[in-house]
């Protein structure tokens, strides 16, 4: 037995588009409902049902090594810095320690927090949810809201006007863009919308993909959130320093957000929206086992979204199994940004713009 | 007493498998842990996605869409995404025969 199924495309919306289109609520979503987008089935490359049985299996093993060594790292970085503060080291010296720290604390924190939501890292389900709960918080990312919302981002991925995750809404914001390498314009906002969270309050447009018996767990969450910042402060305030701060919270989230902000912009950006077919709207990289680790495999991105039940570990031997059926992969991260980048500049006027993928001929 | 109505044989499916059985014009999800086997709908209560492509462990059924999770005994919902309950339906092997009896009320949901 093999799972194969075909989609077909249709686009709902006039290919230009306004970021008004984007809205959940009053945007482009009605007409993907009228175009069959919503909810749909999407093309599945055919792999044999036991192979994939295989990789699916879960273990603790592979992410129990994995957390450890990625919080060793940040550790031992942590240590580092908090050495070269103390002990007077010049500025750029103690900026690098800190980048180091900054950037393990919170990019890689994406993939963990991305994998835990899906609930394949672990096998043993506390696992999953305790490390949710610590990367959201790492990446300063209201662990409630975006589990809903990555949820509807694999029913209906960049469906415009569905979709809640889009990277680079078209005409693309360049300021933004340039901000969010330092999470300088996502992480305020997390905090302030934490803080509505916190007095109970749920916008309406997350309430469309919120389920209500899940609104309660939102506002705990934003609560622990908002005692947190406050002992963080609490103990800077107390001894006198500031390196609390600079350890814990949104800081290290911002000042770290740089490489997560680069490979998310690899994962969609530049590709067509409304069509039923990971293969045109993901992009698979090949990358160095460096940044497989921080990553964990997300740069198979066409596979977690076409199989999104195979564990990070799997997905090479996956991505082996469907390559066949798949654009060819990028080379490298530069090769993918050397096309990204370009599309983002075009899209700023071309909003019909976008990067087509050549699929391999039907057998 | 209804009737129960013929799957398939039970070596079709796998250990900690499931398999998907359309009757009548609906779709049924039939599992088999061990020497056991269940009977559930066969989408899921969060987006209706085709439960039998997905991942049966210790008696849960993952969504392969969502990985939402459901107790295929009781068709409990187990957390995020799924927060309704799947109906489930009596299923039994008979003479070397999986069977389902889908006329009854189902058991749970």
């Amino acid at each position: 037995m093999t799972t194969a199924s075909a989609a077909t495309a249709t686009s709902p919306t006039p290919l230009s588009r306004s970021r008004d289109d984007y809205r959940l609520i009053g945007g482009a979503g009605e007409r993907a409902q009228t175009a069959g987008l919503v909810n749909a089935q999407w093309y599945q490359c055919a792999v044999p049902r036991a192979e994939l049985k295989a990789l699916m299996k879960r273990d603790d093993a592979h992410a129990l090594r994995d957390t450890a060594l990625w919080y060793g790292l940040i550790l031992g970085c942590g240590a580092l810095f908090v050495h070269g503060w103390t002990a007077g080291w010049n500025g750029w010296a103690l900026a690098l320690a800190y980048l180091a720290y900054a950037t393990l604390y919170s990019s890689p924190a994406d993939s963990r927090w991305h994998e835990c939501s899906h609930g394949t890292a672990f096998k043993t389900r506390w696992m999953n949810d305790a490390l949710y709960q610590l990367a959201s918080f790492q990446l300063t990312r209201r662990p409630t809201r975006w589990r809903w919302s990555h949820a509807r981002h694999h029913t209906d991925t960049l469906v415009t006007g569905r979709d809640p995750e889009f990277n680079v809404m078209l005409p693309p914001d360049l300021p933004a863009l340039l901000l969010n390498f330092f999470a300088l314009k996502n992480v305020p906002h997390e905090l302030w919308v934490t803080l509505r969270h916190a007095t109970g309050h749920i916008s309406a447009e997350e309430k469309t993909f919120i389920p209500e018996m899940a609104w309660p767990s939102a506002v705990r969450t934003a609560r622990a959130w908002v005692l947190a910042y406050v002992l963080i402060a609490g103990t800077a305030v107390v001894t006198q320093s500031w390196l609390p701060v600079l350890l814990l919270g949104a800081q290290p989230s911002m000042a770290g957000a740089w490489l997560m902000h680069t490979l998310g912009l690899t994962q969609h950006v530049g590709l067509p929206e409304n069509v039923l077919d990971h293969r045109l709207n993901s992009r698979t990289i090949l990358m160095g086992p460096v940044l497989r680790f921080l990553y964990w495999n997300m740069n198979y991105h066409v596979e977690h979204h076409m199989f999104p039940l195979v564990p990070y570990h799997a997905l090479p031997k996956l991505h082996a199994l469907m390559k066949h059926d798949c654009p060819p992969p990028y080379t490298s991260t530069p090769q993918a940004l050397a096309e990204i980048l370009p599309a983002i500049w075009r899209q700023r006027r071309d909003t019909g713009f976008s990067i087509a993928r050549p699929l391999p001929p039907r057998p | 007493m209804n009737d129960w109505i013929d799957v398939c044989p039970f070596d079709d499916i796998d250990d900690e498998d499931v398999m998907r059985f359309d009757h009548a014009g609906k779709t049924y999800a039939v599992y088999r842990c061990g020497d056991q086997v269940y009977a559930t709908d066969g989408l899921c209560t969060h987006e209706k996605i085709h439960l039998a492509d997905g991942l049966v462990m210790d008696h849960v059924i993952e969504c392969p869409k969502h990985n939402g999770r459901f107790n295929i005994r009781d068709g409990r919902a187990l957390g995020a995404p799924v927060c309704v309950n799947l109906r489930t339906w009596p299923a039994r092997v008979h003479e070397g025969r999986v069977q389902i009896q889908l006329e009854a009320v189902g058991l749970h949901g």
